[in-house]
């Protein structure tokens, strides 16, 4: 054998990356504990006027944004400054296979949390239907790769510090403007329209509309294929291993 | 370096570069550099300070892409998978995870390769316990370089590059790298060496080449380098002024102090140059000793390149 697969590097890479943000205090409390405490705040209190069928998608969606975009750059971004990644840059690993082992270890994680919220919610008398799980998970898959993506275009491209600033200020404006806590629906029409094009919106649209309305969302599927390939395309082209 | 001079003369070229151009905006790093490094030998690739060695090396590497110019490892693209499989690198900077233990991170890379070294046989033959558990960013500047070396050598690689590979080793450990290098040669590894640790690179390498504002300048084997002319030599106080002795010497003699109170004569080395030295240090009421004529050190030689360079 003169090299090992793609396949096995992959799933190496995700071991190892599931290791590290397994061991990490802070990512654990960002993954499980914040949107659980979240959930549970909205179902026990009537600080909010959703029902717990739209506080469970927009949970969801603030955790995918948070585990698979924030937590992401952020870490990334420090392994780059480190010189981590520039000695992977010497290895069989490729730019794509360091992408795909991001994105399972990310998505796994970041599935383990929707599941979490997911009991959480069932003890708060949700009740979502079988298809409209099916839906949300293509729509969660999808928002993992384009978020997965972002971050590491973000991550591979500016330095340590900024990356820290970007991602969280991202975070925060797309979770209050980009359609996740207030929905589009909720906006000004032509508003509405243009944040309906941001990825945020559609994932958290999609969530909504699979979960509460069990239709299938597909303007947010489209939206989100397309954000995915170019955030896969710009990965691999901007990405960069040295600090 | 006997056997080593005949498999170098006998061998063909591991890593093969030409023509190369690497260019930064307007900077040219490299600047047309055509290179060479046989299996079964030693390579230093030398020069100061941005003379382009990194630039090079990042190439080869495939961490960076040339602006022209070709360079083949084991006869094919260094992006080719095969090819990364059989490359093993330690870097100046990066090289390790901050807050992975040492064999958690050599397991890792283990994974990546197809025929890879046991990591905790490894990190034993560098001197590393297999079961610490502290994280690499918590080890010390020679314990992390270990590290980096095992991780250089856990593909069990045809090519190995180096980049200053003893900084911040002790004695003992400089002499057991310097070691498993010389075992790793043996086993036919083309390995490519930078660092400005001279005297290591006369221990240890089969084929010297110099670099200077991105081109090859000199390429031989040590002997070549710096057996085949001669120099004066003498010892006296610190910081002369060389400038009075330069005037002093006949044309085409460029005087310069290595060392803090080390200075050396290159030129033809003849009993009048010797007079003029001894008469000028007398006029000037300085005290030498040690003068004399020998072969010029590697270090000689490249701060004469440098300062010819700097011309």
């Amino acid at each position: 054998m003169n090299h090992v697969s793609m396949a096995r590097r992959v799933t190496a890479h995700a071991q190892w990356e599931l290791k590290l943000l397994i061991r990490n205090g802070e990512q654990l409390l960002l993954t499980f504990v914040i949107p659980v405490v979240l959930l549970l705040a909205l179902g026990f209190t009537k600080l909010s006027t959703q029902s717990i069928d739209a506080a469970v998608p927009t949970v969801f969606a603030v955790s995918i944004l948070a585990t698979c975009f924030t937590s992401l750059a952020i870490g990334t971004g420090f392994e780059r400054r480190s010189g981590a990644l520039r000695f992977l840059g010497t290895t069989p690993l490729s730019r794509l296979d360091l992408v795909f082992g991001k994105l399972i270890a990310t998505g796994l994680l970041t599935l383990s949390s929707i599941i979490a919220v997911a009991i959480t919610g069932t003890f708060l008398d949700w009740r979502p239907s079988a298809s409209g799980l099916a839906l949300a998970l293509i729509v969660g898959v999808l928002s993992a790769t384009v978020w997965v993506s972002w971050a590491l275009v973000i991550a591979g491209y500016f330095r340590a510090e900024a990356v820290l600033a970007i991602a969280n200020g991202l975070f925060l404006v797309l979770m209050i403007f980009g359609g996740v806590v207030i929905a589009t629906s909720r906006m000004p029409n032509l508003l509405a329209h243009m944040v309906d094009l941001l990825p945020s919106a559609a994932m958290a649209n999609g969530l909504r509309d699979a979960l509460q309305l069990n239709s299938v969302p597909v303007f947010a599927v489209i939206v989100l294929a397309v954000w995915a390939l170019i955030g896969i395309w710009m990965a691999k082209r901007v990405f960069r291993w040295e600090p | 370096m006997g056997s080593h001079a005949l498999a170098y003369a006998q061998t063909v070229a591991a890593v093969e570069i030409r023509d190369l151009v690497v260019r930064y905006g307007s900077l040219t790093a490299v600047d047309g550099l055509s290179f060479e490094a046989p299996a079964g030998c030693i390579t230093a690739l030398l020069g100061p300070n941005g003379a382009g060695k990194s630039s090079t090396i990042e190439v080869a590497c495939g961490l960076r892409p040339a602006t022209s110019g070709q360079v083949r490892l084991l006869g094919r693209d260094p992006q080719d998978p095969v090819v990364r499989a059989q490359l093993g690198v330690m870097l100046q900077t990066g090289g390790l995870f901050p807050t992975a233990r040492p064999l958690e991170w050599l397991t890792y890379l283990a994974k990546l390769y197809p025929n890879p070294a046991d990591p905790a046989d490894l990190l034993d033959a560098v001197g590393i316990d297999p079961g610490l558990r502290t994280q690499t960013r918590r080890l010390s500047g020679g314990e992390q370089q270990r590290v980096k070396l095992a991780a250089a050598l856990l593909p069990q690689p045809q090519i190995l590059f180096l980049d200053e590979p003893t900084a911040g080793l002790d004695a003992l450990a400089r002499r057991n790298l310097l070691d498993l290098l010389r075992k790793q040669r043996d086993l036919g590894k083309a390995i490519v060496l930078t660092t400005h640790v001279l005297p290591d690179v006369e221990d240890l390498a089969d084929s010297i080449w110099v670099m200077s504002d991105g081109r090859i300048i000199m390429q031989g084997t040590l002997a070549e380098l710096t057996g085949s002319s001669q120099a004066i030599s003498f010892t006296g106080p610190m910081h002369l002024a060389i400038a009075g002795l330069m005037q002093a010497l006949p044309e085409g003699y460029v005087a310069s102090e290595t060392q803090p109170g080390k200075y050396v004569v290159t030129g033809n080395p003849t009993p009048q140059v010797m007079a003029t030295i001894a008469s000028w240090c007398a006029q000037h009421g300085v005290m030498v000793s040690e003068l004399g004529v020998g072969s010029r050190t590697l270090e000689q030689l490249l701060i004469e390149t440098s300062k010819e360079g700097n011309r």
